[in-house]
């Protein structure tokens, strides 16, 4: 399928993988951004306009939500609880989870078989059902020791962690897999003990899985809505559960609901970008000579 | 794994107790928390200069109720020396919230419910009974309108919750409308409406709304229906009765107006964020049923000249009691938390907000009408916005069944009002039949008595 | 250097709790099989606190007759033995009815969302393989439908979808005129469309991270010996992308079956407590059997079966991928 009569390396793409490349990439970036236009039209109308008759260009533009959206709720403290929540989650979560993931995939020993399927096992459990007596243990905790864990961000936090850990556990073992053994190998005859390979190797090797899976444990704690509706009052509350007070008993902010939401994740999306080198890092090509 | 040396079966040995260790813990805690910690008895007074409150959200937004309550609350402060501590619970999570703070005895003070609540609520025994004793304290149950104590827990039981804010439905009507299409005085009876509604649907406007997916809204359009048949959803002893001829012909008149009388547009079919509203306040729909629509309406720029405000219809003659009602009693009851370590201090509390001073202040601030006599009595109660709900209240509204199944009731019931409607939308036959048969599927899931 | 960087105190062990390593002096290899628990101890401890017993919890709950009248003391709630399992399994009565068929819709569901998430997001994470322009601001742009809160994005759609003034019937209907008349979204039978419209829009970029991280362990001199060969580009990606992706794609495919299962936030703030019967999904159907009416002996059985369900689904899975695996493993 090679174009020979244009002299590109055999490694180029055929013209039919550019071109069918092309429809679909086009057609994907459509269908993302249809309901991102919605939301970034809506959040600049007036509310009378937002039920009103559809259109694709907007009628009135007004740069009051953007104003509005601070006061209706206290968005601004929200949006620390959550990025507080989400941030210190997800560092506890990929450490953890290296750790685990480390010793599942470099070590045999007994009870790994169990820990893992049992880790694997808390994925099946629908979350409303472990939403009473998690809180009831919280409460328990909380009377016994004095540490608040309910109502409180560190209970929270704690929370979310526990739940990105399984899936990062799983995803991680596979990317530290695919990091070869012999790598560790060398580095263990060149005197590092395994927690220096761990740190020397595996995980420079593995970042591309390692930020995935950040993103993942960030993402997790960043939208949660059930836990955080009954585990926070006022002070701590999320964002996940706080945008829900633009629905009041009588009226639904419609533009300042996508406006609130369109500002909260435009951090989320730049961060995404910067990250994104990561997913590609240098890979350990040419490491094992 | 043979011959391993006598260190390292320690290290196992210790690795293991660790684990063994932790997990006894762990069971040991999930045993205490069996003990659920809410069952110690009565109230106490151990801190007497602090409450904690759960206001709902009544105000346009949760900062507005905010500012609506910090100044009495700065002023019950002043008066008792108490602190109050308010957090403005959003709807969507004050039911989980309550939940959550029954179960494990740790919650707020004070707090409000909805009314429709009471009998859920009283059935958990979280919440304080209101005696003849507790309502010495706050003046004595002959304060409060009859029909809002009605809806404050079950029948020959002391209330569970005292009455806060109460509305109740009115019909509003476009007034430019009406007399574009020449009506001249809104409809008394569900056969005018429906006749002016053929007039209104020639002008281009559509009649109705309604919030057809919205199982509360279904719900309390139906009970009225059903009593206006004189019949009831549940028997005396409080067993569930949904396909008796009354409730049934009650239903399919409610889905009537979309199915056969298409005063409602199918559309409506899929409402459940207040679309209708909405569409009242737009200009392109003449009616609306709902529960004190002032602010909402002002708040979508619609000047409140521009539409006047109606009993709901009857079946025919005027709004009374028995089928002559044409509401259900609507609001917000006031509770108290068994556990509250500061009894004393959370009937003070309720003392105050159910003041006539304090009625007067809030209800005027969110636009509802006090259920207590003295403070109706009020000039911003006698307005002609407020003068019809005020009147409803005390003569035509009733309290929805007050049974611990009262939110299942809601769900089932409300559900197979919405299926209906949907079925009304797709253009599918409404049957006398086909609403007996889902009545039966929602009288089927309630738990068997 | 060798033997005294192995004395050391372990840096990492994070759990001081748990850090019962003597401190003589041991060799390397002591430390070596101490160490796995070790480095698990810090993740067993939380999960253990926060999802084992309250699941146990959760599950001897289900035994119990849990309703509005015994939450105040859940330990005094009446034994109820298997009573709730069988008002759940009895298909014949209205309450077991709905649960099968709220099964049988969440399993369709399932199946289509992830196998659609999953096509779409290695197709996405093959083609942006190669460095185009713009490449990087595709790629933030594909994670946008991740990154929107759930709440919003749903309720987007819910816009979109309206009968009355919604794009979706806009486009359908008034422009393309491709429907006779408008249709319903929201209710009715095209609401399992809806659902799975919206559910595919949000998990797919879910997908296209994880097989694009995958992507970057596949060594390049793998598709250069090929192409060397003569292989073409679609052999290329037949012949080395999938099945060196094989790994990260077992685990994928798996958990986004197990979330997309239990995925509760999408149908509740698409359809609120009572979805149209064509997508019913089971974890709102269990939540309106357990919280909204005050039910959670029930609730909690129902959660049981759907475990025991998964648990099987995940045995034959992993028995299934894993044969597979060991074949292809050297």
């Amino acid at each position: 399928m090679s174009e020979v009569h244009r002299s590109k390396s055999p490694m180029a793409p055929p013209s039919s993988f550019l071109w069918s490349r092309r429809v679909f990439l086009t057609l994907l970036t459509g269908f993302v951004l249809v309901p991102v236009y919605v939301m970034i039209s809506s959040s600049l109308k007036p509310l009378a306009d937002v039920t009103g008759e559809f259109r694709w260009l907007p009628s009135s533009l007004t740069i009051r939500p953007y104003i509005d959206i601070w006061s209706t709720i206290p968005l601004a403290r929200y949006f620390a609880n959550s990025l507080i929540v989400a941030g210190s989650a997800t560092v506890c979560s990929v450490v953890i989870a290296v750790f685990a993931a480390y010793a599942v995939s470099r070590y045999n020993f007994r009870g790994k078989r169990v820990f893992t399927v049992t880790v694997l096992s808390t994925q099946m459990f629908p979350g409303i059902l472990f939403l009473l007596p998690l809180f009831l243990i919280y409460v328990n905790i909380g009377d016994a020791t004095g540490i608040a864990l309910f109502g409180s961000r560190g209970g929270l936090i704690l929370t979310y962690l526990t739940f990105s850990l399984p899936f990062s556990i799983w995803m991680l073992i596979g990317y530290f897999d695919s990091v070869p053994r012999d790598l560790d190998e060398a580095a263990l005859v060149d005197g590092c003990g395994p927690l220096g390979a761990l740190f020397r190797i595996v995980v420079p090797a593995a970042i591309p899985g390692i930020v995935a899976v950040a993103v993942y444990a960030f993402m997790t704690a960043w939208g949660e809505v059930l836990f955080a509706s009954v585990m926070t009052n006022d002070t701590t509350r999320t964002l996940a559960v706080g945008l829900q007070g633009y629905s009041t008993l009588n009226n639904v902010y419609w533009n300042q609901i996508m406006a609130a939401s369109l500002v909260v994740s435009v951090p989320v999306v730049a961060g995404f970008l910067l990250l994104q080198r990561y997913l590609v890092a240098g890979l350990t090509a040419g490491a094992v000579k | 794994m043979s011959a391993i040396p006598e260190g390292t079966r320690e290290t196992m040995r210790s690795i293991r107790a660790a684990a063994i260790g932790a997990v006894t813990m762990s069971l040991a805690l999930a045993a205490s928390a069996c003990g659920g910690g809410s069952s110690s008895g009565g109230g106490s007074n151990d801190s007497p200069k602090t409450l904690t409150y759960w206001a709902s959200n009544q105000g346009a937004s949760i900062a507005v109720d905010k500012k609506v309550l910090q100044p009495e609350l700065d002023k019950f402060e002043k008066q008792t020396g108490i602190k109050v501590k308010v957090e403005v619970v959003p709807w969507s999570d004050l039911l989980n919230r309550i939940l959550t703070a029954t179960t494990s005895g740790q919650g707020p003070d004070v707090l409000n419910i909805g009314n429709t609540w009471s009998a859920s609520l009283q059935a958990t025994g979280a919440l304080l009974p209101w005696d003849a004793k507790n309502f010495a304290k706050i003046g004595g149950k002959d304060r409060f309108v009859d029909s809002a104590l009605g809806s404050t827990g079950a029948e020959g039981k002391d209330p569970a919750a005292v009455p806060l804010y109460s509305m109740a439905y009115a019909l509003y009507y476009n007034k430019e409308i009406f007399a574009d299409a020449g009506i001249s005085k809104p409809p008394a009876t569900w056969d005018e409406l429906v006749a002016d509604g053929k007039k209104i649907k020639a002008k281009g406007k559509s009649p109705l709304g309604a919030e057809g997916s919205s199982l509360a809204e279904n719900i309390h359009h139906v009970f009225v229906f059903a009593k206006q048949h004189g019949a009831d959803f549940f028997t005396a002893d409080g067993k569930p009765d949904f396909t008796n001829d009354g409730v049934v012909t009650a239903v399919k008149q409610y889905v009537d107006l979309m199915a056969k009388d298409k005063v409602i547009p199918t559309g409506n079919a899929e409402y459940a964020q207040n679309q209708s509203v909405s569409d009242f306040a737009k200009g392109k729909q003449a009616m609306l049923l709902w529960q004190s629509a002032a602010s909402n309406l002002k708040s979508q720029g619609m000047s409140d000249s521009s539409y006047g405000i109606a009993p709901v219809p009857v079946q025919s003659g005027t709004p009374g009691t028995g089928t002559q009602v044409n509401s259900m009693v609507a609001g917000i009851n006031l509770a108290v938390f068994k556990n509250t370590d500061n009894l004393d201090g959370a009937t003070k509390f309720v003392k105050f907000m159910t003041g006539d001073a304090e009625q007067k202040v809030l209800n005027t601030a969110y636009s509802s009408i006090p259920p207590v006599k003295a403070a109706q009595t009020d000039s911003t109660f006698n307005s002609p916005s407020n003068a019809v709900l005020k009147d409803t209240l005390a003569k035509s509204a009733a309290a929805l069944p007050q049974v611990a199944d009262e939110s299942q009731f809601e769900t089932a019931v409300g559900t197979a009002v919405k299926d209906l409607f949907a079925d009304a939308a797709a253009g599918r036959a409404v049957t006398t039949d086909s609403v007996k048969a889902k009545l039966e599927k929602a009288q089927q899931q309630m738990p068997a008595k | 250097m060798t033997t005294t960087s192995l004395k050391e105190p372990l840096r990492g062990s994070s759990s001081g709790a748990a850090a019962r390593e003597p401190r003589r002096r041991r060799t390397g290899r002591i430390r070596r099989i101490g160490l796995p628990y070790l480095l698990l101890l810090p993740a067993l401890l939380l999960e253990l606190l926060v999802h084992l017993v309250p699941m146990v919890i959760g599950i001897v709950m289900s035994f119990k007759e849990l309703t509005q009248f015994y939450i105040r003391d859940w330990g005094t709630a009446p034994w109820s033995g298997l009573g709730n399992y069988k008002v759940s399994v009895d298909f014949d009565a209205p309450v077991g009815q709905a649960l099968l068929h709220s099964f049988y819709v969440t399993v369709g569901f399932t199946l289509l969302s992830v196998g659609l998430c999953w096509l779409i997001g290695t197709a996405a994470a093959v083609y942006m393989q190669d460095t185009f322009r713009g490449r990087g601001l595709l790629r933030a742009l594909f994670l946008v439908p991740y990154a929107l809160p759930v709440y919003t994005a749903v309720i987007t759609w819910v816009f979109m979808f309206q009968h009355d003034n919604g794009l979706v019937n806009h486009v359908l209907h008034d422009q393309l005129h491709l429907t006779g008349k408008p249709s319903f979204w929201l209710i009715g039978d095209n609401s399992f469309y809806a659902l799975l419209t919206v559910s595919v829009w949000k998990g797919w970029p879910f997908a296209f991270l994880i097989v694009m991280a995958g992507l970057q362990n596949i060594p390049r001199e793998l598709y250069e010996a090929a192409a060397l060969d003569g292989a073409g580009m679609w052999q290329q990606i037949r012949r080395i992308t999938l099945p060196s992706l094989r790994p990260v794609n077992q685990v994928l495919v798996l958990v986004l079956f197990l979330w997309t299962f239990n995925d509760f936030n999408t149908p509740f703030v698409l359809f609120g407590k009572a979805a149209p019967e064509a997508a019913d999904l089971i974890s709102v159907h269990i939540y309106q059997a357990s919280f909204v009416t005050w039910n959670f002996g029930t609730g909690s059985a129902m959660s049981v079966l759907l475990l025991l369900f998964l648990l099987v689904v995940t045995g034959v899975y992993l028995v299934l991928t894993s044969r597979g695996r060991r074949s292809a493993d050297v």
